[in-house]
């Protein structure tokens, strides 16, 4: 569905600073997957989507999406392709139903055809009493769940969520994941999201895409990259120093133990398989006689992952050294 | 909505596209999708016309005291004869290199770049966007004529529809620079109000739409000759007091059709660049 080799895209500031967001991305992603690219802001993220929903050029590279290049054949892909950027997509002065009759007629829909699609849409994403309302009047999720719908009229096998939740509340996030759940469900569709809510990308998506300066540094489903990368943490304390010297060397012999250190009477270290690893080592400590107070195991999150592979935390991130990137990212998508 | 919508897992059908688009009917989307809210709310029109009608009431009188005894050399017999032609043009410019801020504001919401990946072919948002202001425009252009006929305006209903049409072809020409101005500074909206009062002024001043350049010094008259404006306001005044068929006529069509090519040159390039 979308293949890109060595994509790369360079912003020329002044004539001595270029910034380079995305440096050579080679992605593939097949029909059917539900993809979320991670970074920090200023990563390459949105740069990456705009050049795959055609929006910019590449400076250098290439990228398929949905099976036409998307320089050569720029129509072809936008007939294609369903979009949903961080902005809203609707029209302040327009009214909600009009929007989506209009986008529907933009695809080359007819009249009857386009307000079908409009009902259908507007019943699907809880719209229904919002139709002859203007879009200036509406609620942050009621104006993301009309980008969604906006994204949806041609039924596009390809859908790109450009932070699709970024500035709403809890409730309205779980809400429009549900809708797109379950639109997702009823037609087939290859998603590609980007977004920097690490529960998000860890509960939704089937494949994490980690990006940093413009390159992807990991690539893989959620549960491996943890494990992978960053692997469950066990603590336990014992009673007193003694018991935590003798401790430690136990714990270094569980299966893919490593990082093992010790601070007072706590042990702390990384296993593969904490929940099965941590009864094992209570189990020796007992056996060897030494007291144990108390026992922890911590799961990794994505953001333990970004620090293995980056040395920072992805929180932290965006606020660092990639503060020229991010703002040349963020502007270019305003 | 009077659809019925059943939930069934036919919901979303595939969409079959046309093979090939057309300019023609992706400007007609792009105007009809523009024009929604003016039709929703047909006040704004009224509100677009107090300016002109300001004009007419407080600056007409004014006129011809000021001018005193040239006022009947410089101006002809009927004040507004003179006046609501240029008032027309007036309208017209205010209303058409204004226009760029609605871009402006589409592109800090997201609404342009929503159009930009869509099938319509850049072409068509810009054309499609400049045309629309033309109804605005035609319906006041009724609305001030229709009230200024009692107090003496002459009307030559032949030679007024072609005034409007030269007016309309001035516009498009003038509000796709507008929207050529606002995608080059959208980085620093700014900067184009700065640029559109600094230039609508000196250009208003130098058409002779508001006095008579005849009683200006000799270089106002001079700079006048290379301002567009000038030919448009002058062939006007022609056209309203039904003189179809005159060479001031015709050089305002010469200067409304470079200002359209002028103006949809750049404004669809600047378009096609919008997304950059």
């Amino acid at each position: 569905m979308i293949h890109t080799r060595s994509l790369t895209k360079d912003f020329v500031v002044s004539r001595r600073q270029t910034v380079h967001a995305v440096r050579g991305i080679s992605l593939d992603v097949e029909p059917g997957e539900l993809v979320a690219v991670l970074g920090p802001n200023g990563a390459g993220k949105t740069t990456t989507m705009r050049m795959l929903t055609t929006l910019i050029a590449p400076t250098a590279g290439t990228a398929s999406v949905a099976g036409h290049d998307v320089v050569a054949e720029a129509g072809q892909v936008r007939r294609r392709i369903g979009y949903v950027g961080q902005g809203n997509g609707a029209g302040h002065t327009q009214r909600v139903g009009d929007e989506l009759y209009c986008q529907g007629v933009i695809y080359g829909l007819d009249r009857a055809a386009a307000r079908r699609r409009t009902g259908e849409l507007v019943e699907s994403l809880d719209l229904g009493d919002l139709v002859s309302r203007k879009v200036s009047a509406l609620s942050g999720g009621q104006r993301r769940r009309l980008d969604v719908a906006m994204g949806l009229v041609h039924a596009p096998s390809l859908l790109f969520l450009d932070e699709p939740t970024t500035g709403l509340d809890p409730q309205n996030r779980a809400n429009l994941w549900e809708h797109i759940q379950r639109m997702r469900a009823e037609h087939d569709m290859t998603i590609l999201l980007t977004t920097h809510y690490l529960d998000e990308a860890d509960s939704m998506a089937e494949r994490v895409v980690v990006v940093d300066h413009g390159e992807v540094i990991a690539d893989d489903t959620a549960d491996h990259l943890k494990a992978d990368l960053a692997g469950d943490r066990v603590v336990v304390s014992a009673d007193d120093e003694g018991g935590a010297t003798r401790l430690a060397p136990l714990a270094s012999r569980l299966r893919g133990a490593r990082d093992v250190t010790r601070d007072g009477v706590r042990v702390e270290g990384r296993v593969d398989d904490g929940p099965r690893a941590l009864p094992e080592l209570l189990g020796a400590a007992h056996a060897a006689g030494i007291g144990i107070e108390s026992a922890q195991v911590h799961r990794p999150t994505l953001d333990d992952v970004f620090l293995t592979l980056t040395g920072r935390s992805l929180r932290e991130a965006g606020s660092t050294d990639t503060d020229a990137q991010d703002a040349t990212t963020r502007k270019d998508a305003a | 909505m009077s659809t019925v919508t059943t939930a069934t897992p036919s919901i979303m059908s595939p969409v079959r596209q046309p093979r090939r688009r057309s300019l023609v009917r992706d400007t007609a989307v792009v105007m009809t999708r523009e024009l929604r809210p003016v039709v929703h709310d047909p006040f704004s029109l009224v509100f677009g016309l107090v300016q002109p009608l300001v004009f007419l009431g407080l600056f007409g009188p004014l006129l011809v005291g000021s001018l005193g005894g040239a006022a009947d050399g410089a101006l002809g017999g009927n004040v507004w004869q003179w006046f609501v032609p240029a008032i027309l043009v007036m309208t017209a410019l205010f209303g058409t290199s204004m226009t760029g801020s609605n871009l402006l504001f589409d592109f800090q919401t997201g609404a342009h770049e929503r159009m930009l990946v869509t099938p319509l072919s850049r072409s068509s948002l810009l054309i499609g966007r400049s045309l629309k202001e033309m109804v605005p425009l035609a319906g006041q252009a009724v609305i001030i004529v229709a009230a200024m006929v009692p107090f003496g305006f002459r009307l030559h209903v032949g030679g007024a529809l072609v005034g409007l049409a030269l007016l309309a072809v001035f516009g498009v020409g003038l509000g796709s620079l507008s929207y050529a101005l606002a995608i080059v500074v959208r980085k620093q909206e700014w900067m184009f109000w700065v640029v559109q009062q600094t230039l609508i002024f000196p250009l208003m001043i130098l058409s002779g739409m508001l006095l008579p350049l005849e009683t200006g010094p000799g270089w106002m008259r001079v700079a006048a000759a290379f301002n567009p404006l000038a030919y448009v306001v002058d062939a006007e005044r022609a056209l309203f007091s039904g003189e179809l068929a005159s060479a001031t006529a015709a050089w305002g069509w010469v200067a409304a059709l470079a200002t359209a090519a002028v103006g949809l040159t750049v404004g669809i390039r600047a378009m096609v660049r919008s997304a950059d």
